[in-house]
Protein backbone atom coordinates (compact mmCIF):
# COMPACT_ATOMS: atom_id res chain seq x y z
CA UNK A 1 0.00 0.00 0.00
CA UNK A 2 2.75 2.46 0.93
CA UNK A 3 4.49 1.71 -2.38
CA UNK A 4 1.27 2.65 -4.17
CA UNK A 5 1.32 5.93 -2.27
CA UNK A 6 4.79 6.81 -3.51
CA UNK A 7 4.01 5.77 -7.09
CA UNK A 8 0.82 7.84 -7.17
CA UNK A 9 2.65 10.78 -5.60
CA UNK A 10 5.41 10.57 -8.21
CA UNK A 11 2.83 10.42 -11.01
CA UNK A 12 1.06 13.45 -9.57
CA UNK A 13 4.26 15.50 -9.42
CA UNK A 14 5.50 14.42 -12.86
CA UNK A 15 2.18 15.11 -14.55
CA UNK A 16 1.87 18.50 -12.86
CA UNK A 17 5.31 19.42 -14.20
CA UNK A 18 4.10 18.31 -17.63
CA UNK A 19 1.08 20.61 -17.29
CA UNK A 20 3.41 23.59 -16.87
CA UNK A 21 5.86 22.59 -19.59
CA UNK A 22 3.30 21.56 -22.21
CA UNK A 23 2.59 24.26 -24.81
CA UNK A 24 -0.38 22.46 -26.37
CA UNK A 25 -3.30 23.39 -24.15
CA UNK A 26 -5.31 20.21 -24.71
CA UNK A 27 -2.32 18.02 -23.81
CA UNK A 28 -1.70 20.17 -20.74
CA UNK A 29 -5.29 19.60 -19.69
CA UNK A 30 -4.99 15.83 -20.12
CA UNK A 31 -1.93 15.90 -17.85
CA UNK A 32 -3.86 17.96 -15.32
CA UNK A 33 -6.63 15.34 -15.27
CA UNK A 34 -4.00 12.65 -14.78
CA UNK A 35 -2.51 14.63 -11.92
CA UNK A 36 -5.91 14.98 -10.22
CA UNK A 37 -6.56 11.26 -10.58
CA UNK A 38 -3.15 10.53 -9.07
CA UNK A 39 -4.02 12.76 -6.11
CA UNK A 40 -7.28 10.79 -5.78
CA UNK A 41 -5.24 7.58 -5.55
CA UNK A 42 -3.08 9.21 -2.86
CA UNK A 43 -6.23 10.03 -0.87
CA UNK A 44 -7.48 6.49 -1.32
CA UNK A 45 -4.25 4.92 -0.10
CA UNK A 46 -4.29 7.19 2.94
CA UNK A 47 -7.75 5.85 3.84
CA UNK A 48 -9.86 8.82 2.77
CA UNK A 49 -11.94 6.86 0.26
CA UNK A 50 -14.79 9.36 0.10
CA UNK A 51 -12.43 12.30 -0.51
CA UNK A 52 -10.69 10.25 -3.19
CA UNK A 53 -13.84 9.47 -5.11
CA UNK A 54 -15.07 13.08 -4.77
CA UNK A 55 -11.75 14.27 -6.16
CA UNK A 56 -12.32 12.03 -9.17
CA UNK A 57 -15.99 13.00 -9.65
CA UNK A 58 -15.82 16.73 -8.96
CA UNK A 59 -12.35 17.79 -10.10
CA UNK A 60 -11.35 15.27 -12.75
CA UNK A 61 -14.89 14.53 -13.90
CA UNK A 62 -16.77 17.82 -13.75
CA UNK A 63 -14.53 20.89 -13.48
CA UNK A 64 -11.97 19.69 -16.02
CA UNK A 65 -14.78 18.77 -18.43
CA UNK A 66 -15.90 22.41 -18.31
CA UNK A 67 -12.31 23.56 -18.96
CA UNK A 68 -12.13 21.32 -22.01
CA UNK A 69 -15.57 22.52 -23.09
CA UNK A 70 -14.37 26.14 -23.10
CA UNK A 71 -11.18 25.21 -24.96
CA UNK A 72 -13.33 23.47 -27.56
CA UNK A 73 -15.23 26.71 -28.20
CA UNK A 74 -12.14 28.92 -28.27
CA UNK A 75 -10.50 27.13 -31.23
CA UNK A 76 -6.90 27.71 -30.16
CA UNK A 77 -4.66 26.63 -33.02
CA UNK A 78 -0.99 26.52 -33.85
CA UNK A 79 -0.60 30.29 -33.30
CA UNK A 80 -1.42 30.22 -29.62
CA UNK A 81 0.83 27.21 -29.22
CA UNK A 82 3.77 29.08 -30.77
CA UNK A 83 3.05 32.09 -28.60
CA UNK A 84 2.99 29.87 -25.54
CA UNK A 85 6.34 28.36 -26.56
CA UNK A 86 7.90 31.80 -27.01
CA UNK A 87 7.02 32.69 -23.43
CA UNK A 88 8.81 29.64 -22.08
CA UNK A 89 12.41 30.88 -22.14
CA UNK A 90 14.95 30.11 -19.46
CA UNK A 91 14.90 33.58 -17.94
CA UNK A 92 11.27 33.36 -16.99
CA UNK A 93 12.02 30.39 -14.77
CA UNK A 94 14.53 32.02 -12.40
CA UNK A 95 12.33 34.06 -10.07
CA UNK A 96 9.49 31.49 -9.72
CA UNK A 97 12.02 28.71 -9.07
CA UNK A 98 13.66 30.64 -6.23
CA UNK A 99 10.33 31.45 -4.61
CA UNK A 100 9.09 27.88 -4.99
CA UNK A 101 12.34 26.57 -3.51
CA UNK A 102 11.92 28.83 -0.47
CA UNK A 103 8.37 27.57 0.06
CA UNK A 104 9.46 23.95 -0.39
CA UNK A 105 12.25 24.38 2.18
CA UNK A 106 9.82 25.85 4.71
CA UNK A 107 7.33 23.07 4.05
CA UNK A 108 9.95 20.32 4.50
CA UNK A 109 11.19 22.04 7.65
CA UNK A 110 7.71 22.02 9.16
CA UNK A 111 7.04 18.43 8.10
CA UNK A 112 10.29 17.13 9.54
CA UNK A 113 9.30 18.26 13.04
CA UNK A 114 6.42 15.77 13.27
CA UNK A 115 6.65 12.03 13.30
CA UNK A 116 3.86 10.19 11.60
CA UNK A 117 1.98 7.02 12.08
CA UNK A 118 2.08 5.45 8.65
CA UNK A 119 -0.88 3.14 9.24
CA UNK A 120 -3.79 4.83 7.48
CA UNK A 121 -7.12 5.00 9.26
CA UNK A 122 -10.06 4.51 6.94
CA UNK A 123 -12.60 7.33 6.99
CA UNK A 124 -15.92 6.22 5.57
CA UNK A 125 -18.70 8.16 3.90
CA UNK A 126 -20.74 8.21 7.10
CA UNK A 127 -18.05 9.93 9.20
CA UNK A 128 -17.48 12.61 6.59
CA UNK A 129 -21.21 13.27 6.20
CA UNK A 130 -21.74 13.43 9.96
CA UNK A 131 -19.01 16.08 10.18
CA UNK A 132 -20.33 18.04 7.18
CA UNK A 133 -23.87 18.22 8.53
CA UNK A 134 -22.83 18.45 12.18
CA UNK A 135 -20.15 20.93 13.22
CA UNK A 136 -19.49 22.27 9.70
CA UNK A 137 -23.09 22.78 8.59
CA UNK A 138 -22.67 26.57 8.46
CA UNK A 139 -19.76 26.28 6.03
CA UNK A 140 -21.76 23.89 3.83
CA UNK A 141 -24.70 26.31 3.77
CA UNK A 142 -22.44 29.27 2.95
CA UNK A 143 -20.81 27.34 0.12
CA UNK A 144 -24.20 26.46 -1.29
CA UNK A 145 -25.30 30.11 -1.15
CA UNK A 146 -22.12 31.06 -3.02
CA UNK A 147 -22.87 28.45 -5.68
CA UNK A 148 -26.43 29.70 -5.96
CA UNK A 149 -25.18 33.24 -6.50
CA UNK A 150 -22.86 31.95 -9.22
CA UNK A 151 -25.71 30.08 -10.84
CA UNK A 152 -28.00 33.12 -10.85
CA UNK A 153 -25.34 35.40 -12.31
CA UNK A 154 -24.43 32.85 -14.99
CA UNK A 155 -28.10 32.66 -15.92
CA UNK A 156 -28.30 36.44 -16.09
CA UNK A 157 -25.20 36.68 -18.33
CA UNK A 158 -26.43 33.92 -20.61
CA UNK A 159 -29.76 35.66 -21.10
CA UNK A 160 -28.14 38.87 -22.38
CA UNK B 1 -7.11 -20.86 -7.39
CA UNK B 2 -10.66 -20.53 -6.08
CA UNK B 3 -13.56 -18.72 -7.59
CA UNK B 4 -14.19 -15.85 -5.19
CA UNK B 5 -14.41 -12.07 -5.31
CA UNK B 6 -11.13 -10.61 -6.51
CA UNK B 7 -9.37 -13.86 -7.43
CA UNK B 8 -7.45 -13.90 -10.70
CA UNK B 9 -9.80 -16.50 -12.15
CA UNK B 10 -12.83 -14.37 -11.35
CA UNK B 11 -11.30 -11.22 -12.83
CA UNK B 12 -10.19 -12.98 -16.01
CA UNK B 13 -13.55 -14.68 -16.51
CA UNK B 14 -15.46 -11.43 -16.04
CA UNK B 15 -13.19 -9.48 -18.40
CA UNK B 16 -13.39 -12.06 -21.18
CA UNK B 17 -17.14 -12.64 -20.78
CA UNK B 18 -17.99 -8.96 -20.78
CA UNK B 19 -15.98 -8.22 -23.92
CA UNK B 20 -17.34 -11.26 -25.78
CA UNK B 21 -20.91 -10.40 -24.77
CA UNK B 22 -20.44 -6.80 -25.92
CA UNK B 23 -19.10 -7.98 -29.29
CA UNK B 24 -21.86 -10.55 -29.72
CA UNK B 25 -24.42 -7.82 -29.05
CA UNK B 26 -23.68 -6.43 -32.52
CA UNK B 27 -25.18 -9.62 -33.94
CA UNK B 28 -27.95 -9.79 -31.33
CA UNK B 29 -28.97 -6.23 -32.07
CA UNK B 30 -29.11 -6.78 -35.83
CA UNK B 31 -31.12 -10.00 -35.46
CA UNK B 32 -33.56 -8.53 -32.95
CA UNK B 33 -34.06 -5.36 -34.97
CA UNK B 34 -34.81 -7.39 -38.07
CA UNK B 35 -37.18 -9.59 -36.09
CA UNK B 36 -39.19 -6.54 -35.09
CA UNK B 37 -39.01 -5.06 -38.57
CA UNK B 38 -40.04 -8.33 -40.29
CA UNK B 39 -36.69 -8.97 -41.95
CA UNK B 40 -34.19 -11.78 -41.50
CA UNK B 41 -31.00 -9.90 -40.66
CA UNK B 42 -27.53 -11.49 -40.89
CA UNK B 43 -28.11 -15.27 -41.15
CA UNK B 44 -25.48 -16.49 -43.63
CA UNK B 45 -22.19 -16.86 -41.73
CA UNK B 46 -22.34 -19.90 -39.43
CA UNK B 47 -25.49 -21.11 -37.68
CA UNK B 48 -28.10 -18.30 -37.60
CA UNK B 49 -25.32 -15.93 -38.67
CA UNK B 50 -23.52 -16.40 -35.35
CA UNK B 51 -20.10 -16.07 -36.98
CA UNK B 52 -21.03 -12.67 -38.48
CA UNK B 53 -19.26 -11.01 -35.53
CA UNK B 54 -16.08 -12.98 -36.22
CA UNK B 55 -16.19 -11.91 -39.87
CA UNK B 56 -16.72 -8.28 -38.83
CA UNK B 57 -13.82 -8.52 -36.39
CA UNK B 58 -11.46 -9.88 -39.05
CA UNK B 59 -12.57 -7.10 -41.37
CA UNK B 60 -12.11 -4.35 -38.82
CA UNK B 61 -8.68 -5.61 -37.73
CA UNK B 62 -7.35 -5.74 -41.27
CA UNK B 63 -8.72 -2.35 -42.32
CA UNK B 64 -6.42 0.60 -42.75
CA UNK B 65 -6.04 2.35 -39.41
CA UNK B 66 -5.69 5.91 -40.58
CA UNK B 67 -4.80 8.95 -38.51
CA UNK B 68 -5.63 12.12 -40.43
CA UNK B 69 -2.59 14.40 -40.90
CA UNK B 70 -4.55 17.39 -39.54
CA UNK B 71 -5.53 15.58 -36.34
CA UNK B 72 -3.86 15.96 -32.98
CA UNK B 73 -2.20 12.53 -32.76
CA UNK B 74 -1.85 12.22 -28.99
CA UNK B 75 -5.48 12.86 -28.10
CA UNK B 76 -6.74 11.15 -31.27
CA UNK B 77 -5.15 7.86 -30.21
CA UNK B 78 -5.99 8.32 -26.53
CA UNK B 79 -9.73 8.94 -26.99
CA UNK B 80 -10.98 5.44 -27.97
CA UNK B 81 -8.84 3.90 -25.24
CA UNK B 82 -10.50 6.04 -22.57
CA UNK B 83 -14.03 4.81 -23.26
CA UNK B 84 -13.00 1.13 -23.26
CA UNK B 85 -10.86 1.51 -20.13
CA UNK B 86 -13.40 3.50 -18.17
CA UNK B 87 -16.31 1.18 -18.86
CA UNK B 88 -14.30 -1.98 -18.20
CA UNK B 89 -13.18 -0.42 -14.90
CA UNK B 90 -16.82 0.26 -14.01
CA UNK B 91 -17.52 -3.47 -14.30
CA UNK B 92 -15.08 -4.07 -11.46
CA UNK B 93 -17.61 -3.02 -8.82
CA UNK B 94 -20.61 -4.85 -10.32
CA UNK B 95 -21.68 -7.84 -8.16
CA UNK B 96 -22.53 -10.56 -10.69
CA UNK B 97 -23.39 -13.29 -8.18
CA UNK B 98 -22.31 -14.31 -4.66
CA UNK B 99 -18.56 -14.80 -4.97
CA UNK B 100 -18.36 -13.49 -8.53
CA UNK B 101 -16.98 -9.99 -8.85
CA UNK B 102 -13.70 -8.11 -9.04
CA UNK B 103 -13.81 -5.93 -5.95
CA UNK B 104 -16.23 -5.54 -3.06
CA UNK B 105 -16.01 -1.79 -2.69
CA UNK B 106 -17.69 0.42 -0.10
CA UNK B 107 -17.88 3.25 -2.63
CA UNK B 108 -19.17 1.21 -5.57
CA UNK B 109 -21.99 3.56 -6.58
CA UNK B 110 -19.69 6.59 -6.43
CA UNK B 111 -17.02 4.74 -8.41
CA UNK B 112 -19.52 4.12 -11.20
CA UNK B 113 -20.41 7.82 -11.24
CA UNK B 114 -16.74 8.81 -11.33
CA UNK B 115 -16.06 6.50 -14.24
CA UNK B 116 -19.15 7.75 -16.09
CA UNK B 117 -17.93 11.32 -15.76
CA UNK B 118 -14.46 10.38 -16.99
CA UNK B 119 -16.07 8.68 -19.99
CA UNK B 120 -17.09 12.12 -21.27
CA UNK B 121 -13.41 12.80 -22.10
CA UNK B 122 -13.42 10.07 -24.69
CA UNK B 123 -16.03 11.73 -26.88
CA UNK B 124 -14.71 15.22 -26.17
CA UNK B 125 -11.11 14.41 -27.07
CA UNK B 126 -12.20 12.31 -30.04
CA UNK B 127 -14.21 15.17 -31.48
CA UNK B 128 -11.76 17.89 -30.61
CA UNK B 129 -8.63 16.15 -31.91
CA UNK B 130 -10.26 15.17 -35.22
CA UNK B 131 -10.20 18.81 -36.35
CA UNK B 132 -13.41 18.31 -38.27
CA UNK B 133 -16.57 20.42 -38.11
CA UNK B 134 -18.95 17.50 -37.73
CA UNK B 135 -16.76 15.80 -35.15
CA UNK B 136 -16.61 19.02 -33.12
CA UNK B 137 -20.38 19.50 -33.31
CA UNK B 138 -20.88 15.91 -32.21
CA UNK B 139 -18.44 16.30 -29.35
CA UNK B 140 -20.14 19.49 -28.15
CA UNK B 141 -23.51 17.77 -28.17
CA UNK B 142 -22.10 14.68 -26.48
CA UNK B 143 -20.46 16.68 -23.71
CA UNK B 144 -23.53 18.72 -22.89
CA UNK B 145 -25.69 15.59 -22.97
CA UNK B 146 -23.35 13.48 -20.86
CA UNK B 147 -22.64 16.04 -18.13
CA UNK B 148 -26.34 16.93 -17.88
CA UNK B 149 -27.68 13.39 -17.70
CA UNK B 150 -24.94 12.36 -15.29
CA UNK B 151 -26.62 14.66 -12.76
CA UNK B 152 -30.01 12.96 -13.03
CA UNK B 153 -28.38 9.53 -13.06
CA UNK B 154 -26.61 10.32 -9.80
CA UNK B 155 -29.69 11.75 -8.09
CA UNK B 156 -31.90 8.85 -9.17
CA UNK B 157 -29.40 6.37 -7.68
CA UNK B 158 -29.47 8.21 -4.35
CA UNK B 159 -32.97 6.96 -3.48
CA UNK B 160 -31.70 3.37 -3.56
CA UNK B 161 -28.59 4.34 -1.60
CA UNK B 162 -30.75 6.01 1.06
CA UNK B 163 -32.98 2.94 1.38
CA UNK B 164 -29.98 0.61 1.75
CA UNK B 165 -27.81 2.98 3.76
CA UNK B 166 -24.72 1.93 1.82
CA UNK B 167 -22.81 2.74 -1.37
CA UNK B 168 -21.79 -0.91 -1.63
CA UNK B 169 -23.50 -2.53 -4.61
CA UNK B 170 -23.32 -6.00 -3.05
CA UNK B 171 -25.17 -4.76 0.03
CA UNK B 172 -27.72 -3.04 -2.21
CA UNK B 173 -28.48 -6.42 -3.81
CA UNK B 174 -28.70 -8.20 -0.45
CA UNK B 175 -31.02 -5.50 0.92
CA UNK B 176 -33.50 -6.37 -1.82
CA UNK B 177 -34.14 -9.91 -0.60
CA UNK B 178 -37.54 -8.80 0.81
CA UNK B 179 -38.55 -6.96 -2.34
CA UNK B 180 -36.98 -5.31 -5.34
CA UNK B 181 -36.39 -1.57 -5.20
CA UNK B 182 -38.24 -1.07 -8.46
CA UNK B 183 -41.49 -0.86 -6.45
CA UNK B 184 -40.60 1.79 -3.82
CA UNK B 185 -38.25 3.56 -6.25
CA UNK B 186 -40.24 3.33 -9.48
CA UNK B 187 -39.68 7.02 -10.33
CA UNK B 188 -35.97 6.62 -9.66
CA UNK B 189 -35.91 3.57 -11.91
CA UNK B 190 -37.54 5.38 -14.84
CA UNK B 191 -35.20 8.36 -14.50
CA UNK B 192 -32.19 6.07 -14.22
CA UNK B 193 -33.29 4.20 -17.34
CA UNK B 194 -33.64 7.40 -19.38
CA UNK B 195 -30.42 8.90 -18.06
CA UNK B 196 -28.61 5.62 -18.65
CA UNK B 197 -29.59 5.55 -22.31
CA UNK B 198 -28.52 9.18 -22.68
CA UNK B 199 -25.22 8.45 -20.91
CA UNK B 200 -24.34 5.62 -23.29
CA UNK B 201 -25.68 7.74 -26.19
CA UNK B 202 -27.75 4.95 -27.67
CA UNK B 203 -30.73 5.55 -29.90
CA UNK B 204 -33.09 7.37 -29.35
CA UNK B 205 -30.55 9.64 -27.62
CA UNK B 206 -27.73 9.16 -30.14
CA UNK B 207 -27.74 12.89 -30.89
CA UNK B 208 -23.91 13.17 -30.70
CA UNK B 209 -23.56 10.76 -33.62
CA UNK B 210 -26.81 11.40 -35.51
CA UNK B 211 -25.88 10.15 -38.96
CA UNK B 212 -28.52 12.14 -40.83
CA UNK B 213 -27.42 15.48 -39.39
CA UNK B 214 -23.72 15.40 -38.58
CA UNK B 215 -22.13 12.48 -40.47
CA UNK B 216 -21.35 10.24 -37.53
CA UNK B 217 -20.43 12.90 -35.01
CA UNK B 218 -17.35 12.63 -32.88
CA UNK B 219 -16.00 9.48 -34.55
CA UNK B 220 -16.33 10.73 -38.14
CA UNK B 221 -12.56 10.63 -38.69
CA UNK B 222 -11.98 7.28 -37.03
CA UNK B 223 -11.36 4.09 -38.95
CA UNK B 224 -10.20 0.54 -38.36
CA UNK B 225 -9.85 -0.72 -34.81
CA UNK B 226 -10.06 2.75 -33.27
CA UNK B 227 -13.57 3.05 -34.63
CA UNK B 228 -14.13 -0.52 -33.47
CA UNK B 229 -13.19 0.49 -29.94
CA UNK B 230 -15.75 3.30 -29.93
CA UNK B 231 -18.28 0.83 -31.30
CA UNK B 232 -17.58 -1.94 -28.79
CA UNK B 233 -17.32 0.72 -26.07
CA UNK B 234 -20.90 1.72 -26.81
CA UNK B 235 -22.09 -1.88 -26.47
CA UNK B 236 -20.05 -2.29 -23.28
CA UNK B 237 -21.83 0.80 -21.97
CA UNK B 238 -25.16 -0.81 -22.86
CA UNK B 239 -24.25 -3.97 -20.90
CA UNK B 240 -23.09 -1.80 -17.99
CA UNK B 241 -26.32 0.20 -17.83
CA UNK B 242 -28.39 -3.00 -18.05
CA UNK B 243 -26.32 -4.58 -15.24
CA UNK B 244 -26.66 -1.44 -13.10
CA UNK B 245 -30.44 -1.37 -13.50
CA UNK B 246 -30.52 -5.06 -12.56
CA UNK B 247 -28.36 -4.50 -9.48
CA UNK B 248 -29.96 -1.28 -8.26
CA UNK B 249 -33.64 -1.91 -8.96
CA UNK B 250 -34.23 -5.58 -9.85
CA UNK B 251 -32.48 -7.49 -7.11
CA UNK B 252 -29.27 -8.40 -8.98
CA UNK B 253 -28.71 -12.15 -8.78
CA UNK B 254 -31.67 -12.79 -6.46
CA UNK B 255 -34.38 -15.09 -7.77
CA UNK B 256 -36.12 -18.44 -7.13
CA UNK B 257 -33.61 -21.15 -6.29
CA UNK B 258 -34.21 -23.48 -9.24
CA UNK B 259 -31.70 -21.52 -11.32
CA UNK B 260 -28.19 -20.51 -10.15
CA UNK B 261 -27.75 -16.82 -9.24
CA UNK B 262 -25.51 -15.97 -12.20
CA UNK B 263 -28.23 -17.24 -14.56
CA UNK B 264 -30.81 -14.99 -12.95
CA UNK B 265 -28.44 -12.07 -13.31
CA UNK B 266 -27.83 -12.85 -16.99
CA UNK B 267 -31.55 -13.24 -17.72
CA UNK B 268 -32.38 -9.87 -16.20
CA UNK B 269 -29.49 -8.13 -17.93
CA UNK B 270 -30.42 -9.63 -21.27
CA UNK B 271 -34.03 -8.54 -20.77
CA UNK B 272 -32.95 -4.93 -20.38
CA UNK B 273 -30.58 -5.13 -23.34
CA UNK B 274 -33.45 -6.42 -25.48
CA UNK B 275 -35.60 -3.57 -24.20
CA UNK B 276 -32.94 -1.02 -25.20
CA UNK B 277 -32.76 -2.55 -28.67
CA UNK B 278 -36.56 -2.43 -28.95
CA UNK B 279 -36.43 1.26 -27.98
CA UNK B 280 -34.07 1.83 -30.88
CA UNK B 281 -36.55 0.22 -33.24
CA UNK B 282 -39.58 2.01 -31.81
CA UNK B 283 -38.75 5.57 -30.75
CA UNK B 284 -37.60 8.44 -32.98
CA UNK B 285 -34.71 10.69 -32.03
CA UNK B 286 -35.63 13.95 -30.24
CA UNK B 287 -34.13 17.28 -31.24
CA UNK B 288 -31.06 18.44 -29.33
CA UNK B 289 -32.75 21.33 -27.49
CA UNK B 290 -35.73 19.09 -26.67
CA UNK B 291 -33.36 16.64 -25.00
CA UNK B 292 -31.74 19.39 -22.94
CA UNK B 293 -34.91 21.13 -21.80
CA UNK B 294 -36.56 17.78 -21.06
CA UNK B 295 -33.63 16.91 -18.83
CA UNK B 296 -33.29 20.13 -16.89
CA UNK B 297 -36.94 21.20 -16.72
CA UNK B 298 -38.56 17.81 -16.14
CA UNK B 299 -36.12 15.11 -15.01
CA UNK B 300 -34.22 17.29 -12.53
CA UNK B 301 -37.24 18.46 -10.48
CA UNK B 302 -38.83 15.01 -10.58
CA UNK B 303 -35.66 13.28 -9.41
CA UNK B 304 -35.17 15.85 -6.62
CA UNK B 305 -38.77 15.43 -5.44
CA UNK B 306 -38.32 11.64 -5.54
CA UNK B 307 -35.22 11.94 -3.36
CA UNK B 308 -36.95 14.28 -0.88
CA UNK B 309 -40.03 12.08 -0.59
CA UNK B 310 -37.87 8.97 -0.13
CA UNK B 311 -35.88 10.72 2.58
CA UNK B 312 -39.04 11.93 4.34
CA UNK B 313 -40.58 8.43 4.32
CA UNK B 314 -37.40 6.83 5.65
CA UNK B 315 -37.23 9.42 8.45
CA UNK B 316 -40.89 9.01 9.38
CA UNK B 317 -40.57 5.20 9.58
CA UNK B 318 -37.50 5.35 11.81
Amino acid sequence: MILLFYIAGAVAIASTVCVILQSNIVHALIYLILSLLAVAVVFYVLGATFAAILEAIVYAGAIMVLFLFVIMMLNLGQRSQDQEKSWMDAKAWIAPSIMAAVLLAQFLNVLSQYDYDLVPAEVGVLEVSALLFGPYVLAVELASILLLAGLVSAYHLAKK
Amino acid sequence: MTFEVGSGLSIGAILVTVIIVAAMLIWVERRLLSLWQERLGPNRVGYFGLLQVVADMIKIFTKEDWIPPFADKFSFVLAPGIIMGVILLSFSVIPFAPGVGVVDSNIGVLFILAMASLGAYSVMLGGLSSNNKYALLGALRATAQMISYEVFMGISMLGVVALTGSFNLREIVLAQSDGWYVIPQFVGFVIFLIAGIAESHRLPFDIPEAEQEICSGYHTEYSGMKFGMFFVGEYLGLVLIASLITVLFFGGWLGPAFLPPIVWFSIKVFGFIAFFILLRAAVPRPRYDQLMSYGWLFLLPVSLINLLVTGAIILSIQ
